[in-house]
This record gives structure tokens, sequence and C-alpha cells, in this order.
């Protein structure tokens, strides 16, 4: 269990809560600590309320806990907002000048401590940096050496020249001198450094990072709550290598760009939530059958229709297994961690080229919006393999065509992959369509041809299930008779609940399922296990249904679809509780 | 080898099932032509087609193709050619592709301004799902879904260009062959997106707009002294005239400058490397 502190920073929205948060985080990166943050929209009042919150550790820190230690308030309705994680040693930084702020109460034996950041940020240069007077406030309480935040203000305020780094810098300083001078506590919070070099980012930049790294170079989406960020990150980087990313007009141009880009023979993705993922739909079944490598990104938000749109939910499994009319091949690849993001990606984008088939990368908002640190050996680029499949050259091109030396873009191969001849390529023009086709991709109703292409583009299927590695993440005890299989981002909350199990005497192995389809089989492990449960962000357990199908028996379900991420305390209960009853619930 | 390429090089050796005495031969044949003129050959060429009668093209001709979903044929070309601005990218498609299911597309393609060529197979009807109305019908015609006509006014596909800021706009009929290719030539010798609506009659559903009723009312450009493509107030009037069918280039910017251009793509996004890209580390590095 992570020696931890919990932090956060709530106001209204447009009070610059997520920069600050992300300041500090970075502060407490650049000090060797492990953080894992979260962004906190409840609305519990009204809507307006925002808090950036994070976890730290000298370890490293996969989830989120029910516990605030040290809050910054600029609203008292922040105070109120967070009263269940709130404890009798937290402290609470406010501006007791601010006339709304003035009768704050703190509850019971918490400690409260009334900063003037208003005035104090104007004395260092203006109001706009009271946030960073409570940065450093936050130092001081924390005995945090200041100089960490001195690095992560250069860093985001380096560009906009000197003077506005120092009156960060001074305002900062105000702030801690002033706690340090006005207040005589002896703080219980003390935060550790290391000499360890972290990177610190979220699960959309990952995406985005492994994206350019596989070799991806054109991007076209919409932008979509949470899966902005995939297109922003891209956005001036994906040109340094010769990429391009547009924004089209709608998810039905999106996908359909991308997929014009991949048939020149570019690596393209899109990216969208479920609203987009809708409108793409449209076009998943001409990806498939023109067997177009396209890998399509669905961070998942709260549904159905307009739905919950910054709040978490693993609902869309269903609909890119499933959606679309007819029946096509596709991969389904749910990254479990921010660094899996970038993982994941650069294999989905090897998936859809040696298969030319859609893959789905299906992360979700929890994975988007949380920023944490990593090694930055993580991401180690000289790791990364392309796999580009059957392309076949100008020299290759006379052995995949018929009598009359046409190629053939959908010869019917034994392992159902197709030669592949980029446009450009001499002799080997050729067409696709989302008509049902011959080999050389035009259309046909002609019935043995039908039954043979539907064949050979779901043989690509039974060829990657025996190729590729669809691997579980291991967790937990593997002797125990109880067995918890999630999916998506659910695997830090996991792991970390298995440490608070522990401490209850309770075993669990865990399993963490990457691969939705195609998925490993994991018949033999459910049927070995005494209780089975299926921890899913959903309601009607979606992923679960699979595993039912598969193993052909119940298993025990733990949902969570308020809107809100599992936090590792309380899905240690929610398995306690499970393993006690008795009965599957039909 | 440009030199040595024929028309009937794009000619695939699938025999078109239009109906006989169909405005679609002509207007492929006249892209087949301008194609070749402008030194393509199949290989370098991507043709990309909707849904509809005017979508089969894509298996008539001979070169490198993707016949997609409706109304969507633009997007696919504006992937292709940024992905590989090598490539010589001709969209074709029908008005119901084009303005009706794919309508925000065509403006914002207009907008865009990618270099390819945009030829559009009009013929104010619906052929292929058997005669109802078109975007581009007239207010009064009658059809199985509109049998006191539409009672609307057609869509004006020049105008909606010219409005997005359309860099080339053109018009043609499709049995007016040597036309119809001279004008298709000039779209695709334009720096960005030429534009060709394509008077392209249905002899099978359409029994007002025929070619007989093109024949007496087209007024071509080409034959007007002192028309001015590149003034586009000129050009504005006569496209906004409703009683007018004109032929010829009504607009072409020559300041255009294609998307491509504009955003500094000039490589073909197919080629990377084995691995990671050089200075894939720096991407992490930036994350400290």
């Amino acid at each position: 269990m992570p020696d931890d502190l919990n932090w956060a920073i709530g106001g209204e929205a447009g009070d610059g809560i997520d920069s600050t948060g992300k300041i500090f985080a970075q502060a407490l990166s650049r000090a060797g600590r492990h953080v894992f943050t979260s962004k906190d929209f409840a609305s519990r009042i009204r809507g307006g309320y925002t808090a950036y919150k994070i976890r730290s550790s000298v370890d490293r820190v996969e989830s989120v806990v029910d516990r605030l230690d040290i809050l910054v308030a600029l609203t008292e309705r922040t105070i109120d907002e967070n009263l269940d994680e709130l404890h009798d040693d937290s402290v609470i930084i406010y501006d007791g000048e601010r006339t709304e702020m003035e009768n704050v109460e703190i509850p019971g034996d918490m400690v409260g401590l009334s900063v003037p950041l208003k005035r104090l940020a104007e004395e260092a240069g203006g109001a706009i940096m009271q946030n960073i007077v409570a940065l450093g406030a936050a130092c001081e309480v924390t005995n945090f050496p200041i100089a960490n935040l001195d690095s992560a203000l250069e860093k985001k305020f380096g560009d906009k020249g000197e003077s506005i780094v120092e009156n960060n810098k001074q305002a900062a300083r105000k702030g801690q001198e002033y706690v340090a001078e006005e207040y005589d506590y002896e703080f219980r919070y003390d935060l550790d450094t290391t000499d360890d070099d972290y990177v610190l980012l979220n699960g959309d930049e990952a995406i985005g990072m492994g994206a350019i790294a596989a070799g991806c170079r054109f991007y076209a989406g919409y932008p979509i709550t949470p899966a902005t960020d995939v297109m922003e990150y891209l956005t001036g980087r994906i040109e340094q290598f010769g990429g391009e990313v547009v924004q089209a007009e709608d998810e039905l141009s999106a996908i359909n760009m991308a997929l014009g880009a991949a048939r020149a023979g570019a690596r393209a993705m899109t990216a969208t939530s479920g609203p987009g993922i809708d409108l793409m739909t449209e076009t998943f079944g001409l990806v498939a059958t023109s067997e177009t490598p396209l890998v399509i990104c669905d961070v998942m938000r709260s549904g159905p229709s307009t739905g919950m749109p910054t709040k978490q939910e693993q609902g869309d499994l269903n609909m890119t297994l499933y959606g679309g009319h007819g029946e096509i091949p596709r991969f389904v690849v749910a990254p479990t961690n921010i660094s899996e993001c970038f993982h994941k990606t650069v294999e989905a984008f090897n998936l859809a080229e040696k298969y030319q088939t859609p893959v789905f990368l299906l992360a979700d908002l929890s994975l988007a919006v949380t920023e944490q640190t990593f090694e930055p050996e993580t991401f180690d680029m000289d790791a990364v393999e392309i796999d580009r499949g059957k392309i076949v050259d100008e020299d290759e091109v006379e052995s995949w065509t018929d009598e009359r030396d046409r190629f053939q873009p959908h010869f019917s191969t034994a392992d159902g992959i197709s030669p592949r001849a980029l446009p450009g390529t001499d002799g080997a023009a050729h067409m696709s369509t989302g008509l049902e086709h011959n080999a050389l991709g035009r259309r046909t109703e002609d019935t043995e041809i039908r039954v043979e292409q539907v064949d050979k583009r779901n043989r690509k299927v039974e060829t990657a299930e025996e190729q590729e590695d669809w691997d579980v993440r291991e967790f937990g005890d593997s002797d125990s008779d109880n067995l918890v299989i999630s999916w998506g981002s659910n695997e830090g909350a996991m792991r970390e609940a298995l440490d608070f199990l522990e401490e209850d005497g309770v075993d669990v192995r865990f399993l963490s399922v990457p691969y939705i389809f195609p998925r490993p089989d994991l018949s033999d492990e459910i049927e070995a296990a005494d209780e089975v449960i299926v921890v899913e962000c959903n309601e009607t357990g979606q992923f679960a249904n699979l595993l039912e199908r598969d193993a052909l028996t119940r298993l025990k379900r733990v949902n969570k679809y308020n809107g809100v991420r599992f936090k590792a305390d309380e899905l240690a209960d929610e398995i306690k509780a499970s393993l006690q009853t008795e009965e599957v619930q039909a | 080898m440009s030199s040595e390429v024929r028309f009937t090089d794009f000619k695939s050796d699938k025999q078109p099932t239009w109906c006989p005495g169909c405005g679609d031969f002509g207007t492929m044949n006249g892209m087949m032509k301008a194609l070749a003129e402008t030194g393509n050959d199949p290989d370098n060429t991507f043709v990309v087609a909707g849904i509809g009668c005017s979508g089969k093209i894509g298996t008539y001709m001979h070169s490198y193709a993707l016949h997609g979903v409706h109304g969507r044929a633009l997007p696919v070309g504006t992937g292709v050619k940024l992905a590989n601005p090598d490539l010589e990218v001709m969209v074709a498609g029908g008005d119901g592709d084009g303005y009706s299911i794919g309508v925000g597309h065509f403006i914002h393609a207009v907008r865009r301004n990618v270099d390819m060529t945009y030829v559009v197979m009009d013929n104010r009807i619906y052929g292929l799902t058997k005669g109802q109305a078109s975007p581009t019908s007239r207010e009064d015609f009658e059809t199985s879904t509109t049998p006191e006509g539409p009672k609307q006014p057609p869509v004006n596909p020049l105008a909606l260009a010219l409005s997005a800021g359309g860099s080339f706009i053109a018009q043609s009929f499709s049995t007016d062959a040597q036309r119809h290719t001279e004008i298709v030539q000039q779209a695709i010798e334009h720096d960005g997106f030429g534009f060709v609506n394509v008077f392209s009659p249905c002899v099978t559903f359409n029994d007002v707009d025929t070619y007989d009723y093109f024949r007496d009312s087209i007024v071509d450009l080409g034959d007007d002294e002192d028309h001015d493509p590149t003034d586009r107030e000129a050009a504005k009037t006569k496209i906004l005239d409703a009683d007018k069918e004109y032929q010829g280039v009504l607009y072409q910017n020559e300041e255009s400058v294609p998307y491509s251009d504009l955003h500094g793509l000039d490589s073909n996004m197919a080629d990377i490397p084995d691995g990671a890209p050089e200075g894939a580390m720096d991407l992490v590095r930036e994350f400290y």
C-alpha cells in the first residue's frame, strides 16, 4: 500500500483548476514522486464545480482512493462536494478575504488555512496567479521543496517569457511564506523526494504518441470529449514526422478521410467517443470488406445519446464488437492502463496492416483524463516494431495477377490475407468496393464467390487467433480460488484493491484482459475458480456476457455506471461483498 | 510513360450496365480522355466513387479506385490525396450522392481546396432507385415519391461552391464530348479543388431534363468572348440566373493555393521507417 498524499484543487469551471492541478502534478513528478490524477466534475448541486485530484507517493500509484488530505478550495461548495473524502487531519487552504469565503466553516477537527490568495497574487504581479499562491502554500504544508514547483512553472510558462515565470515563482513564494509566518502548525504531511526522473502523461497523449511511434501519418477527427486530447496531441507533432491532422466537418467525414489515406498506403487513424462512433458505424463495413487497415479509437464516455460527456463508462464494447449491419471481421483491443495506451496503439497499427482489417482501440474516459507518472523507459521507442503485412512491390505484382494480368487485391489465400498493392505501384491498378466483390475487387452476386470472400475475410481472424499472443495480464495470488476479471481502465483500481483485500485476509487472482476480440479463452481459469467476479463500468455487464458465453457458465458481476470510475478501497469492499453473496444474480 | 498513355488505357474490361444512351457514358469518356491528356496513367490515378448509377464508374474505368459509402466520396478522396500528393485523384458522384446525402462534405471539400477533381453526373433524378426526385429536380417534377413535384427549389450546386469559396467552378454537357473533355482537363490542371457539374441526362426516368432540352438551352461560355472566368462577380450573376444552363468554366481563382501547399505536404505518407521514427524519443522527453 503506498504511503500516499491525496491533494486536490476545486472551484468553478473557468477558475483554471485543470492547469493548476497539472502544474502541481508536474512539480511532484519532478521531485521523483509518482502521481496519479483524476478530474472530478461531480455535480450534486448544480453545474460548474470542477476539481483536479492528485494522489502521490514515492511508490507507484495506480488508482484514486476515497481520501483527501489537502484541499485547495476556491469555493465553499468545493468543501461540501468533498466532505465524504475529507478527514480530521485534512488541511483546507482557502482565501478568507474573498467575500463568499468569509464565513466558511471548517468541518470537524480539520485545519483551515485562510491564505489571501488574491491579494498575495496581486502583490506578485496579478490576481490571475492566485492559484499559484495556493500551490506555494501547499508546498509549505507538505514540507515540499519549492524548487520543484519552480521547475514546473518554468515548463508551463517558459514560452511566455521570463518575467511571467518569475512572477509566478514569486506568487508561489508569497503563499509559502504566508503559511510559514501566520500559522504555527506542525503539519503531519511530509513529501519525500527521490532522484528518479518520471514522465507525466495521460491516456490520450499516450495514444497519440503511440500512433506517431507506429508510423501513423494521417489523422482525421472531429473534436469530442474525451477524445479531443488525441487530436490536440497530434496537432503540431505529427507534422514534424511528415504527417497531417485534418479536422473534418463531422465523424462521417473523419473516418472516410482516414479510410482514404489508408487506401493510399498511409497508416491512418481517427479517434472519437460514443456519439461520434455512432456516425462512424456507417463506414465500418466498407473498411472491413475493402480490407483496408484502419485504427478507429473510441474513448468511451457515459452514454447513451449525449449521456454524461465528462463521466466514465465502458458502455461501447458491444458497439465496437457488433456495430454496423451485416457481419464483418474486426479486432477490438482495449488498453488497461496509460502506458498500455501507447503499446496497444502500436499493436493496433500492426494488427490493422497485417490482417487488413479495422482495429478498434477501445479506451475510456478514466484513461484519457488521468495523468500518471512512468519511468521514461516504459515508452521504449527502440523496441517499437513495425509490421506492414503483405504489401507487394512492382516486382511482386506479377505473382498476384490473374490470367489476364489483372492484380487481385482480394485473392483468396490460405491464411485469408491477400496481397496489398499501394496506389502508384506499376501494373497493380485495381479497385475495391463495399459491394460484395470477387478477387479483382469487382462487384459480384455469384453465390460461390460470395461464400469464398466471406470465408476468406473471416479466415484472417482465425489466422490472427493462431499467430498472435492474446495475453491476459495477471496479478494477485495465482493459486486463489477467487478470480476477478476486468477490462480497460479498471486494472489500476483493482490492483490496489488487491492490497486492501490482502490486508483483510482475502486472496484473489486478478486477470486484466486487454483483448476483447479476438480474446484469450479463459474457460479453464473460470472453471478452476470457486468464485468468479467480472468488474466493469457499465450496467449490463457487456464483457461478463461474452465470458459467460465463452465458458458456458454464469459469473458474478460488479458493475458501476454512476459515471465515476472505481476507486481502489471501494472496489475492495465490492469484491468482498460479492464473494459473500451466495447466488449469482440472474 | 505518359506520352504513350491513351484514353482507352483507363477503360476497364468490364462493360457498363448503364442504360443505353445514358449520359454517364459521355461523362466517363471525357474523364478518361482528360486524364490521358494531362499525362496521367492508371497506376498513378485514384478514382473515388459514391453510390448511385454514377458510383459504378470505378468499375468501368481502369485505375486505382474505391467505390465507397453513399455520400462520402469526397472525404475519401481528400484522405487519398493528402496521404500521397503524387496521385491524381478524381472523385465522381451523382446529384444525390453529392448534393443530398453528401452535401455537407461538398461544401467543406470546396473550402478545403484539396488539389483533386470532382465530377458530378447531374441527371436531376434518382436513377438507380428507379426514378425519385433528386436535390436538383425541378420544383414541379413529378416522380413516384413526389407526385406533385418536390415543391422545393432545386439546389444550385454552382452557387453552393461559389459561396463556399470555390476556386474552380465549371459545368459541362456529357454529350458535347470535346467541350466536356476540355473542361474536365482544365479542372484537373487547376491547382486546387476542380469542380465540374456535368449535365448527364437519364434517358429512362427523366423526360424533362433531356438531351434535347440541354441542346436547346445550353449557353456555352466558350463562345462568349466577353466572359472572364476570373471575374467572381460576373460568375455570381451567371450562376444565380436560374433561366440559363451554362457550359464552361464559370469561375477560376488563378491565385488558388491548394491544401497541400498551404500545409507543406509534399511527401508520400506511405513511406515510413521500420521502427519508431528518428527523434521519437523526444516525444517521451517532452513529458518530463
